[in-house]
């Protein structure tokens, strides 16, 4: 018993500090994008306080190359500000929902130059201390495709077929010989009085070799197996 | 004399069922001959070679001062496509050997390997699609070709006899 309280009592010093602070920001890794189109960069964050009044929100970007970092939107006091007189003039818009943690931002009519690191910094007051977190925004004239996309499309495909094809194959063998049995049983209680059912009899003209393959090869199994 | 029917008249040697056992044998050596031909032009990576280090399928490797390096081979569609081909050929030759294995033991007397053949057949076909492919598509015209490129041209006649073969041939006891 005392054991459990000295651990619960551990958990909870270890927890409580924590409740106050680090907040954790979460955004995309990479993104792929191509030269001339939109693009939507998400920044979400988990902080263990209620969202409050004063939550704020702010992108950073960072050129390849370069070291330092200019701020190209920002969300505070509930009012989105964006950048007006740098490289993203009126290609920024927020389209996040503080209120919702989303604290996105949309760049328009991408260019080559726009290659870069995207940093969001999310604060929500008690909750300031935490690290940013990155995106890397790569533009392409043409988005390359990705290793084995095509490579287990064309596998999956064929082998699909081929196993389709096989069931249908069965199916339509175990359809086709049922029918022949059940036409040939109607002939011999038509025609004798005892039914044996050894003999298939001398298959109706009408019927493709096919049938004839699968009920000569049922009744050469079922004679092996007699045999054995 | 009656067996000589059957198949072709010069490999009727003798009248004893060993004959039978030889040629299934031999179509047994040289279907895993060609599945062992496959995998090997599949699995490496040599399709290229040049002065100092090859490229296709899966790697492109060369040494310099610094090393040995490896990356990945290129992500264009038809290096996907010659890579999914050959491991469709590799997969169906496999298949066909099983449905040899169960064709030997469960077809009836006087039956034709079917499927096995079929899918020998398939697996050669995509073979030659994919070696057909990559030498079309390939862009450096003055590097030389590596041992499994040789190897899948090789495997492709191999393995239309080899199929062939089963289609002729008939199952005797």
């Amino acid at each position: 018993m005392l054991r459990v309280l000295a651990l619960a009592s551990v958990v909870l010093l270890g927890i409580a500090p924590q409740a106050s602070q680090a907040i954790t920001v979460y955004t995309s890794w990479e993104r792929h994008a191509l030269v001339g189109s939109d693009i939507r960069l998400s920044c979400t964050f988990f902080s263990w306080r209620s969202i409050s009044e004063d939550v704020s929100f702010t992108w950073r970007y960072r050129p390849d190359g370069s070291k330092d970092s200019i701020s190209i939107a920002h969300f505070a006091g509930g009012e989105a500000y964006t950048d007006n007189k740098g490289v993203f003039k009126d290609r920024v818009e927020f389209v996040g929902n503080p209120k919702r943690r989303d604290g996105s931002i949309l760049i328009k009519n991408l260019d080559f130059s726009d290659n870069g690191t995207f940093t969001c910094d999310a604060k929500n007051p008690p909750d300031i201390v935490g690290r940013p977190s990155s995106v890397r925004l790569l533009v392409f004239e043409n988005l390359p495709i990705q290793a084995g996309v095509i490579t287990g499309a064309i596998i999956g495909v064929v082998l699909g077929l081929l196993v389709l094809i096989v069931v249908i194959y069965y199916l339509m063998r175990f359809l086709v010989a049922r029918r022949v049995f059940s036409l040939s049983v109607s002939k011999h209680g038509k025609k004798k009085k005892e039914g044996s059912q050894q003999r298939q009899g001398p298959a109706p003209p009408a019927d493709p070799s096919k049938v004839k393959a699968a009920a000569s090869e049922k009744k050469k199994q079922e004679s092996r197996k007699d045999k054995k | 004399m009656n067996r000589c029917l059957s198949y072709p008249c010069f490999l009727c040697f003798s009248r004893s069922v060993s004959n039978m056992l030889c040629i299934l044998l031999g179509v047994l050596a040289l279907h895993l001959l060609v599945f062992i031909l496959l995998i090997v032009s599949t699995a490496s990576s040599q399709w290229t070679v040049e002065a100092r280090g090859h490229t296709d399928l899966w790697y492109n490797c060369h040494s310099d001062t610094q090393g040995y390096h490896c990356s990945q081979a290129s992500n264009e569609d038809w290096i996907q496509a010659v890579q999914a081909l050959m491991i469709l050929a590799v997969v169906f030759c496999f298949v066909s050997l099983l449905a040899f294995a169960y064709q030997l033991f469960r077809l009836f007397k006087g039956g034709r390997f079917f499927f096995t053949s079929i899918f020998q057949i398939l697996a050669s076909v995509f073979v030659m699609c994919a070696a057909i492919i990559y030498t079309v598509m390939r862009p450096d015209s003055d590097k030389d070709y590596g041992y499994s490129y040789v190897l899948a041209w090789v495997a492709f006649p191999l393995s239309l006899i080899s199929g062939l073969i089963y289609l002729i041939l008939r199952k005797k006891d």
